[in-house]
């Protein structure tokens, strides 16, 4: 085992580590005073990290000199992948977060803790590992470390009811769902006689026993829980809505990424013989999701929760390309992914931005009638948001569906596209009612609050991205995605 | 004007303009507005007089390969000519429309609607599949928010019903859409236009773009939408569905379902055929007992839908050149019958027919205008919706005189409608004496209605100016549509002839003359 290439090949996680652990003392002795410079302290280590993937992002690497300490991680192109976009999340949850508990959103507790831009790097590394897993092993230590993080993170406000109810809940399910992951993981180790993924997708060729499927759907059956598709999504709108804004907007989008990209290599990587027995799963549980993520949205008045419904639904169609069980659905997959980043960091730091004059926050449908009027740049931001959300060109969101539905078409699967996109009407009521409720009410005026430089900049980059011009991205994106799935198929 | 993108610069100058709109106030909005819609007009002048009649098929091509998946493909034909003529006429007379009577978020009005023409123009020369959806979709954004904002009571409930309307009609098309392009391997829309795709398949792609062209169109029943949201649609958001945006439907089947899926065509010929036929009677005799103004015309804009969606279903040349006309003289005179309307409800702001009447005493131009767009809806001849649903009629008669018979009572009941409106309206005693006080109209409109006015009298008199451009295309699609047209029942047998003519007179012979 050549530990200098694997410690060059795991760098990023390495840095991120370390900087983890430095800011950790940091903030043991620098208390919360510090707790700014820890965030763009932590920021700058994410963006460093980010950055050390861009050349094999660029050119593309895959085959065995990706495979790290003897087999355990494999940094291919799509693990790059996932990785540029966990890290970009990351930062933005970094940056959305000291207005947030900085003011009177953060209720009696204000101030920000030094702890959260440390936590938020451990969920990071631990998310790395997760998406470059080629082991149980290494996935399971990557999904714990990623989840005791998001644990504390959804209860970070100590003394507010509704963070620790969420905390406690996420910790609860996600308890459950891992040692649903972890008891079919043994299945499968029991029937295969090993954890290596290529291991386990030897023993898993031709006929599937009674055990080793109960194994793959107990497998795929955790990590659903993790991505929050139906019907193990139960938890997601109460967490979303009692964990604090920025820590909700970190869970829409990083943990979401990682969870997929490792569904994905899951699938075609351990149990890529074995399709017919997978392939049915995950075609129920996106249409399940696509439909029952849209109808519970209709009756919030929530907008956190609203989104939580709507990030299930989204997560419909991700799962959509998943199901087609190919390298375009799978990149399909990883361009939308990339577009619901987008839309989801943008809709968040909307919220975010609904503040009084002390900076607390509004998160009802009654709080933001006619704020076209009041604050018409946040209210046109949401209104592409929201029609991108719903899939409407010329908005970015569309092209995410576009990609997606093509390449289950092309694989033939038409009448399962048609549902679905039929279904994908129904998503469209709700978020039409964003727009009629901010822009054809009368305004109640009370979104009074300024907001501060990291969330106009960051509000503006979204909607950019998401607006027509993001189109522009779409070549460069596609072909980023294509060597990803490529990658992800080349040991098929 | 060669290599000069006029397409695209059709679609840049409105673009520019919503943006310049979006970030200014009140009055300054409004002239801009009005400013790049009359560029934008010139343009399309400009385009007209630049296409060669009898030239290549696609004229004014543009293509580049900025996106991935498809491609940014622009190019029109005599078809996609006349209707983008008739989209940047349209666009002032709008703008023109909505100056007093839009009195809050002006600059985000103009911005809506400026966007919308830009859409409309993409649309209509988009020639990649998937860039036309991207156009005929991203309309509802602005139209959601046009009937939204600055519609009537009832906006919430019609914005929502023309969304999901609209939005589910066309989300199955895209399916389609991504099967045809999986089978023939390429978006390309001049080459689809080519393609066989085999018969079995056509049916279920011709039933995903009918889904989505009935709804636009709209047919019957799927039109209950749209007198919905004409009423609470704002006069100029009116004028826009009625005159543009119902003809992306029309545009849809001659573009898309019977050049692409002709043997489809042929076998749901029937299925339009009644549905059309139910529509006509229907609607018309629905039409007759509104109380409300724009309902009225709204309903009747379906009945004369119809007759479009029954010439295009005919198979050859008149029916189809009678269905464009029809869209052409539609888009002009119940876009004009909406701003009589609009003239109406800014002066008394109700569109009650009850609460008028007399009005040709205290508003004789009005009255004028008025009449004038009341006949070309009932089709007089003289005027534009003659030619059209004459050409219309006698297209569908080869096809099926059941058919014709039916859809003729159209003309009949759309004479009652109107006559009865304008009745009400124009002629009587002044019941009201808010309504008598009505001043007659202004500079402002007469400048909106008599350049209407003026292109009805042409295309009613001369239609060729606007048929010559358009006959070749119609030409190639009736040629590609020959093998797989239905059988018509008016195939007459030749008999043997007479022995004498039949007005003969053999007993009175010329030397009789005179006798008396």
């Amino acid at each position: 085992m050549d530990f200098a290439h694997s410690f060059a090949l795991v760098l990023p996680e390495l840095l991120l580590s370390f900087t983890g652990l430095v800011l950790l003392l940091a903030a043991a002795w620098g208390g919360d005073k510090a707790a700014r410079q820890v965030a763009i302290a932590a920021a700058a280590g994410l963006f460093v990290a980010g950055f050390l993937l861009v050349p094999g992002l660029h050119f593309g690497t895959d085959g065995p000199a990706t495979l790290a300490f003897g087999g355990l991680l494999k940094i291919d192109s799509f693990a790059l992948f996932a990785k540029a976009l966990i890290y970009l999340s990351a930062i933005a949850a970094l940056m959305v977060a000291p207005a947030f508990f900085n003011s009177a959103a953060a209720g009696v507790e204000r101030g920000m803790r030094a702890e959260y831009p440390v936590l938020i790097l451990f969920a990071a590394v631990g998310m790395s590992i997760m998406v470059s897993a080629n082991d149980f092993m290494s996935l399971y230590l990557g999904l714990e470390l990623n989840s005791l993080s998001a644990y504390v993170l959804a209860a970070i406000l100590r003394r507010d009811t509704r963070s620790g109810e969420a905390g406690l809940k996420y910790f609860v399910l996600g308890a459950l769902a891992s040692g649903i992951l972890l008891y079919g993981m043994s299945l499968l180790y029991g029937f295969t006689g090993g954890t290596g993924f290529t291991a386990v997708r030897a023993g898993l060729t031709g006929e599937m026993g009674l055990g080793a499927l109960f194994g793959v759907i107990f497998v795929l059956s955790g990590l659903a829980f993790k991505v929050s598709a139906v019907p193990f999504h139960m938890w997601t709108p109460d967490v979303y809505e009692g964990a604090p804004t920025p820590v909700t907007a970190f869970f829409a989008t990083a943990p979401k990424v990682a969870a997929v990209a490792l569904t994905a290599r899951v699938v075609f990587e351990v149990f890529g013989a074995q399709v017919p027995a997978w392939q049915q799963i995950v075609m129920f549980t996106a249409l399940a999701s696509i439909i029952f993520g849209a109808l519970g949205a209709i009756g919030q008045e929530n907008l956190k929760r609203l989104l939580a419904y709507s990030s299930i639904n989204n997560i419909g169609f991700i799962l959509l390309g998943l199901a087609v069980a190919n390298a375009d659905g799978a990149s399909a997959m990883l361009v939308y992914l990339f577009i619901y980043v987008a839309m989801s960091i943008g809709s968040f730091t909307a919220l975010l931005m609904l503040r009084d004059d002390d900076g607390a926050l509004f998160e009802t449908f009654a709080d933001i009638r006619g704020l076209s009027v009041t604050r018409p740049a946040i209210a046109w931001a949401l209104l592409v948001f929201m029609f991108s959300l719903a899939g409407i060109p010329p908005l970015l969101g569309f092209y995410g569906k576009f990609v997606v539905f093509q390449a289950t078409v092309e694989a033939g699967l038409v009448a399962f596209g048609a549902i679905a996109i039929a279904a994908s009407v129904i998503g469209a009521f709700y978020y039409i009612k964003f727009v009629k409720v901010m822009f054809f009410d009368a305004p109640s005026g009370v979104v009074t609050g300024k907001s501060g430089a990291a969330h106009w900049s960051l509000l503006g980059l979204t909607a950019l991205i998401i607006s027509p011009l993001g189109y522009l991205l779409t070549p460069s994106l596609t072909d980023l995605a294509d060597k990803a799935a490529a990658s992800l198929f080349l040991a098929v | 004007m060669e290599g000069l993108p006029i397409l695209s610069l059709m679609m840049l100058v409105p673009l520019a303009g919503a943006a310049a709109c979006l970030f200014s106030g009140g009055n300054a909005a409004r002239w801009i507005a009005l400013g790049a819609t009359l560029v934008t007009f010139v343009l399309g002048v400009v385009l007209w007089s630049n296409y060669q009649i009898g030239g290549p098929q696609w004229q004014f091509t543009e293509r580049a390969d900025l996106f991935a998946g498809f491609s940014y493909a622009l190019g029109i034909d005599g078809i996609a000519l006349m209707l983008i003529v008739l989209s940047v006429f349209l666009m002032p007379v709008c703008i023109l429309a909505s100056w007093e009577s839009v009195q809050k978020r002006v600059g985000e009005y103009m911005a809506a609607f400026l966007f919308m023409e830009v859409l409309m123009i993409g649309t209509f020369a988009a020639q990649d599949l998937f860039l036309f959806y991207v156009f005929f979709e991203a309309g509802l954004i602005p139209m959601y928010l046009i009937i939204g904002v600055w519609g009537g009571d009832n906006r919430i409930y019609a914005s929502y019903k023309f969304f999901l309307y609209t939005l589910l009609g066309s989300v199955l098309m895209l399916i389609a859409m991504f099967w045809m392009v999986a089978e023939a391997g390429t978006s390309d829309i001049p080459t689809l236009m080519q393609y066989s795709f085999p018969p079995g398949a056509q049916t279920w792609l011709w039933l995903a773009f009918f889904a989505s062209f009935a709804v636009k169109v709209p047919m019957w029943p799927l039109h209950t939408w749209l007198p919905d949201a004409h009423v609470q649609a704002p006069t100029a958001g009116s004028v826009i569905l009625a005159g543009v945006l119902l003809k992306l439907g029309g545009y849809g089947f001659i573009r898309f379902s019977l050049p692409m899926f002709p043997e489809a065509s042929a076998q749901f010929a029937w299925l339009v055929f009644t549905l059309s036929m139910i529509a006509v009677v229907y609607t018309s005799l629905v039409a007759l007992v509104q109380a409300d103004m724009k309902k009225l015309i709204a309903y009747s804009s379906v009945a004369h839908m119809a007759i479009v969606t029954v010439g295009l279903f005919a198979f050859n040349v008149q029916g189809l050149e009678g269905a464009m006309i029809v869209m052409l003289s539609h888009g002009l005179v119940s876009g004009a019958l909406f701003l009589c309307v609009g003239v109406l409800y800014d002066r008394l702001h109700t569109r009650e027919i009850a609460r008028y009447g007399g009005l040709a005493i205290n508003m004789p131009y009005y009255a004028l205008f008025f009449l004038l767009f009341t006949m070309a809806s009932i089709g007089l001849p003289g005027t534009s919706g003659f030619v059209g649903e004459f050409l219309s009629l006698a297209g569908i008669y080869q096809t099926s005189s059941l058919v014709a018979l039916i859809c003729t009572t159209g003309i009949i009941l759309g004479a009652a409608y109107m006559l009865y409106l304008y009745r009400r309206v124009a002629f009587g005693g002044q019941v009201n004496e808010d309504a008598a006080a009505m001043r007659d109209i202004s500079a402002r409109e007469w400048v909106m209605m008599a350049p209407i006015a003026a292109a009805v009298l042409w295309m009613g008199v001369y239609p060729e100016s606007f048929l010559a451009p358009m006959r070749a295309d119609i030409a190639v699609l009736d040629a590609r549509l020959a093998a797989a047209a239905p059988a018509s029942d008016a195939a007459l047998a030749a008999g043997a002839p007479r022995a004498e003519a039949a007005n003969a007179m053999p007993e009175h012979s010329s030397a009789k003359e005179g006798a008396h």
